[in-house]
């Protein structure tokens, strides 16, 4: 059953995620043959040497930006979506698969009632405008380690029902990030309830990289040991259609 | 035997060869040339950065729905620039530039960005990747103009240079475009000494603190940079604020070069070494 932490299962995912942080330290983003995409290596190499675990800044209440804008995609339209938004996302599950020790779904209300994290966290777009918001949800490593990663699992990757011309949106991170404290997937946004525009039922929250990384409208998290056979290949939505960096913390 | 004679030596000193000094060591002349181009790369991948979102804010967040303190825009046709409450009709250069089926609506122009045309993404592996080697040329450059004594020998002013005095002569002369000759053109003079430790290390420094501050990874590794530029949003202000400044900098810059002398400028750059210019009169 989805919720219980066997010893088994915790054990194997606190090694599992712990092995493959220290491995990916020689995955990540590959060398593409352009010599700009140089940066992009550096940058990954030198942030997780510098940045380590640190946290994201959490900001005050009072902070907060009076208007969050909504971005992208701001309802994914499709009818399977509008049936689950018609009913609050009653029937609306979250699945869990790929490299795991046991796939396994949840609902909405399952992922509410687990211990949850709350935080108000700056949204940096990649275009460069900035949002303040708070943010509450469930520890992405929490359920990673409550599932139990397969040892050879290396990336995170997020399916959303949001497509652009029919093609869907989908993300992917480390596994340095993917246990990050600050990691969550958040159903809920300034203390209501995630909105359509901003993602319902559940978006990822990445506080240490840019806006394009944070998916909205995920249905499936999978793991993957590359992800060079999802989709384009990149690792993302924009990494794939025009070419924006897989690492996006700067 | 007859031996053909010298030429006369005093003639040479006197018409035909002017005083040569040797003015800039290798470590400055590859730096100089080197951070020109990557300033270059940096300020047009820069433009293009900007016109994803051609607003400016102060403080740690800022978005569509907040007030900005500058604004690049277009109104139908009409393309403007606003600081505060003052706009200014700027058709033409930004905010709508080109004609025909050739006019374009981004903030700055196709011609001063890398790319020409609306590529964020690509803007970004340009800044990003030459950020690299900006930040390696300038750590570079510190270290060994230091070791040289080009910065503490060369660019540091003297108390005397920089008493109210010495600088209200300095302005006065080069108000009236007059230069130092002879002997006084060895050294930088006051300005261009200030001018040079500004941009070394004052602009380059900020640019460079301020793209860290953008950076979400960064301010969670040092989230001092937060505090001290005033939030990501101030940040991106003063980023911008300082690459103006160093556009301000080139121009004065070839001002002066043009207006001392550009072939021997130019030269003493490459070669290292400068002629003085002769005193008249």
């Amino acid at each position: 059953m989805a919720g219980v932490i066997t010893r088994r299962k915790l054990i194997v995912g606190i090694a599992a995620g712990g092995s493959s942080i220290a491995l990916s330290a020689c995955t990540g983003p590959a060398y593409q043959g352009n010599v700009l995409s140089i940066g992009e290596w550096l940058n990954y190499r030198a942030q997780r040497l510098v940045a380590g675990n640190a946290l994201a800044k959490e900001f005050h209440e009072s902070e907060m930006s009076p208007v969050f804008r909504t971005n992208g995609n701001v309802d994914p339209g499709t009818r399977e979506y509008q049936q689950f938004a018609a009913n609050q996302f009653a029937e609306w599950r979250l699945r869990i698969d790929g490299l795991v020790s046991s796939p396994t779904s949840y609902s909405l209300a399952q992922l509410r009632s687990m211990p949850s994290r709350t935080q108000v966290t700056r949204h940096d777009c990649v275009e460069g405008w900035s949002a303040i918001g708070k943010w509450t949800g469930v520890q992405l490593g929490r359920l990673l380690k409550q599932i139990g990663l397969q040892p050879n699992a290396r990336f995170i990757v997020f399916h959303c029902a949001d497509n652009f011309d029919g093609t869907p949106y989908y993300e992917s991170i480390d596994l340095a990030d993917a246990f990050h404290s600050q990691t969550l997937l958040a159903y809920a946004m300034n203390d209501q309830p995630l909105s359509i525009g901003h993602g319902a039922p559940l978006r990822l929250r990445v506080e240490r990289q840019l806006g394009y990384k944070q998916a909205k409208y995920v249905m499936r998290v999978e793991a993957v040991a590359s992800f060079s056979g999802i989709a384009g290949g990149q690792g993302g939505y924009w990494e794939d259609e025009a070419g924006y960096y897989w690492y996006a913390g700067i | 035997m007859a031996v053909p004679d010298p030429l006369p030596t005093g003639l040479r000193a006197a018409r035909l060869v002017k005083p040569e000094v040797y003015r800039h060591r290798l470590s400055t002349r590859i730096w100089h040339w080197l951070n020109a181009a990557v300033i270059l790369i940096m300020l047009m991948s820069g433009l293009m950065i900007f016109n994803a979102h051609p607003h400016l804010y102060w403080g740690q967040y800022g978005a569509d729905p907040d007030r900005s303190w500058l604004q690049i825009g277009n109104l139908g046709e009409r393309g403007f620039l606003r600081v505060g409450e003052h706009t200014f009709g700027t058709t033409g250069l930004l905010g709508v530039s080109g004609a025909g089926d050739q006019t374009v609506y981004t903030a700055f122009p196709g011609w001063l960005t890398i790319p020409s045309t609306y590529d964020l993404a690509g803007a970004r592996h340009w800044h990003l990747t030459f950020a690299w080697l900006f930040v390696a040329a300038i750590l570079a450059y510190w270290i060994i103009s230091l070791g040289n004594r080009h910065i503490g020998g060369d660019l540091l002013p003297s108390r005397h240079e920089l008493t109210p005095r010495h600088i209200l002569e300095d302005i006065k002369n080069h108000a009236l475009l007059r230069f130092p000759k002879g002997e006084a053109a060895r050294r930088y003079n006051t300005l261009q000494k200030l001018a040079y430790l500004g941009v070394v290390f004052a602009l380059i420094p900020l640019m460079i603190l301020t793209g860290f501050t953008m950076s979400p990874a960064m301010d969670g590794a040092w989230p001092w940079l937060l505090d001290v530029f005033g939030g990501r949003q101030s940040a991106r202000s003063i980023h911008f604020i300082c690459a103006m400044l160093i556009v301000l900098f080139f121009l004065v810059h070839i001002l002066m070069v043009v207006l001392v002398g550009p072939i021997n400028e130019v030269r003493s750059m490459i070669t290292g070494r400068f002629q003085l210019p002769e005193k008249r009169g």
